[in-house]
């Protein structure tokens, strides 16, 4: 039942204080004419609500959650004390800035260390998330481009294997998007890639390792092929959790980068969030950088970089998801940080190697932090689906892997168990992968209505996209 | 998978039928099978120019949204707008229900006959 329908005309709640300021009103032609629909509850029914919302949704903290290529690891609670503390809550944006230090002081040392750990050399923070921070990393890819007077740089080159966000990036900046084909490794297919380079081209975005989980071992390789041709190379980061402090992107030869914050470094991520998709790059593309970057060795300041592209979001993006990055990175500290690396790795290899006993992998050979499977052969053998285990492993307390991506794989399923899940519950997932299995081949009905034990089964996808119900019909 | 012998096929999954100069474009059987169910198609504007094996069009299922490749260069003379409000007709008939139709074709990419293009589908499938 939505809130709205819970509403009742006259209840509420003592949740604000009474104003102590002068009521002033807009001016008549600024009002608008309907009114504003807003929910009436007691306070108690308004917990109620979303308690109830809670037990219906599933995240990290009521079980295992492997969806790939989003690194739903456990969010510390330590993280989530730092971002409470008063002294980053009761800030507002516009106050001076010698009353906020300890704040731009969190801004600049994350802006260091994610440097540090990126091998870029300036960072903004604005950026609300990751598809949000490829934006802006195309932004900065043209502006210095065009700084150059050279205007003839009108295509990007994406991976076919590329997260869907990275094409639509490109596209929103204006950019023409060239696909480059994976080869049979499920890397990028070097020849195809000299074939796309020429005086055209403004960038190359990648993911490494990439959307299959595996480390493009040509990476300087194509970097240098991009570079050549007078591009720029960006890095999605949002593989990143498999090689923090162990490989950096700028090393790789990667000009511009966007990190989520939300998935790799443990803030929270979906439905709560929000999320932070800081962007940092090398020091000659800083001049294009939005504002406030922090500057300053005693008193700190915000600055407007030379060139600035201007703003991308208010102020300085999503900043108590800044502090929680930054406590987690102190949490973990330089030696913390590769080794969550490296178990995210070995789970994902350890989940794997259970797994391929039943179901065939894309690419059979050692996986980064996450791996895909294909379930076409089980398809044709059983007519069970990809969606179908999907939705089987619903019932066994588990949130799906990603289904159907990367697309250059068939009935694909991308199972990234992140670092910070124990041995038990890897053990678990392969039996309930194991079970349903058996399923699709004893009793394949059964998996076709599943999943049964959730709040809502087996839903109608194609009516509800044919058909949206996109919101809610108010009586008046 | 149903073929049609009055149509020219791309590796793509494209089919296209040509009748005096003007070439109907749109997705095999076989391409919509593997889509599954569409729910929202994106087509180009009378008018505007296709260039060929370059995407003109995208097709959305419940699984993902895929580009559609124009196996000839020229200018949309006819869009099939009844398809925006009922992408299910691709789904359902996928000979009839053509996406766009193009004129003044200056280039065409190597077709396949329908046999060639059932061998190069059962190929793909080994």
């Amino acid at each position: 039942m939505l809130i709205f329908e819970k509403s009742r005309a006259g209840r509420g709640c003592q949740i604000l204080p009474p104003c102590d300021v002068p009521e002033v009103l807009p001016a008549q032609e600024d009002r608008r004419e309907l009114r504003l629909h807003l929910p009436e509850l007691s306070e108690g029914d308004l917990s109620r609500h979303y308690t109830e919302l809670a037990k219906k949704s599933h995240g990290v903290n009521d079980g295992f959650y492997p969806l790939g290529s989003c690194t739903m690891k456990y969010n510390p609670k330590i993280d989530e004390e730092a971002a409470a503390l008063p002294g980053f809550t009761e800030i507002h944006p516009l106050q001076p800035e010698h009353t906020v230090q300890g704040c731009l002081e969190v801004l600049k040392t994350a802006e260091q260390l994610l440097c540090e750990i990126t091998g870029m050399d300036h960072m903004t923070f604005q950026p609300a998330a990751g598809a949000h921070g490829e934006f802006t990393g195309l932004l900065l890819i043209k502006a210095y481009h065009e700084s150059r007077g050279d205007k003839k740089r009108t295509r990007i080159l994406v991976p076919d294997s590329a997260h869907g966000t990275n094409p639509a990036s490109a596209a929103m900046a204006g950019y023409q998007v060239v696909s480059i084909p994976s080869g049979p490794d499920g890397c990028v297919d070097l020849e195809k890639l000299r074939e796309a380079a020429g005086d055209d081209v403004a960038g190359l975005m990648l993911t490494n390792p990439n959307t299959v989980g595996l480390f493009d071992k040509n990476i300087l390789e194509i970097t240098e092929i991009v570079h050549q041709c007078g591009g720029l190379c960006y890095y999605d980061g949002a593989n990143l959790n498999a090689v923090m402090g162990l490989v950096r992107p700028g090393d790789m030869g990667f000009d511009v980068v966007h990190l989520n914050l939300h998935k790799t470094f443990a803030t929270p991520h979906g439905g709560g969030g929000p999320g932070s998709g800081p962007v940092g790059c090398k020091a000659q593309l800083a001049p294009f950088l939005p504002s406030m970057l922090v500057e300053g060795e005693e008193t700190l300041s915000f600055r407007k970089p030379e060139h600035s592209m201007g703003e991308v979001k208010s102020f300085y993006g999503n900043f108590l998801v800044v502090v929680k990055a930054l406590a987690y990175i102190w949490t973990l500290g330089r030696e913390g940080i590769p080794e969550a690396s490296q178990n995210a790795v070995l789970n994902a290899n350890y989940l794997m190697a259970q797994l391929k006993q039943w179901y065939p992998m894309a690419y059979d050979t050692i996986c980064m932090h996450e791996f895909v499977m294909t379930l076409s052969q089980l398809k044709k053998e059983t007519g069970i689906s990809a969606m179908d285990i999907a939705k089987g492993l619903l019932d066994w307390g588990i949130h799906p892997p990603t289904m159907y991506f990367p697309l250059i794989v068939e009935e694909a399923l991308m199972v990234e168990p992140t670092e910070t899940e124990s041995r038990e519950t890897l053990d678990q997932a392969a039996e309930a992968f194991h079970q349903l299995y058996e399923a699709a081949h004893s009793q394949p009905e059964s998996l076709h209505a599943a999943p049964v034990t959730t709040p809502v089964t087996r839903l109608d996808e194609v009516a509800a996209a044919r058909h949206p119900h996109l919101r809610h019909q108010f009586a008046e | 998978m149903e073929l049609r012998e009055d149509r020219k096929y791309t590796k793509s999954h494209e089919w296209v039928r040509e009748e005096n100069g003007v070439f109907e474009i749109g997705l095999t059987d076989y391409a919509q099978s593997e889509l599954g169910d569409l729910v929202f198609v994106n087509l180009p504007q009378e008018g505007d120019p296709v260039t060929v094996e370059e995407a003109f069009a995208d097709v959305e299922s419940v699984k993902a949204v895929s580009d559609v490749y124009s196996p000839v260069s020229g200018t949309v003379s006819e869009v099939n707008e009844e398809l925006l409000d009922a992408p299910e007709k691709i789904n359902e008939s996928p000979y009839d229900a053509w996406l766009v139709r193009v004129t003044e074709v200056t280039e065409q990419e190597d077709l396949m006959t329908a046999e060639e293009y059932q061998a190069f589908v059962e190929s793909n499938q080994e």
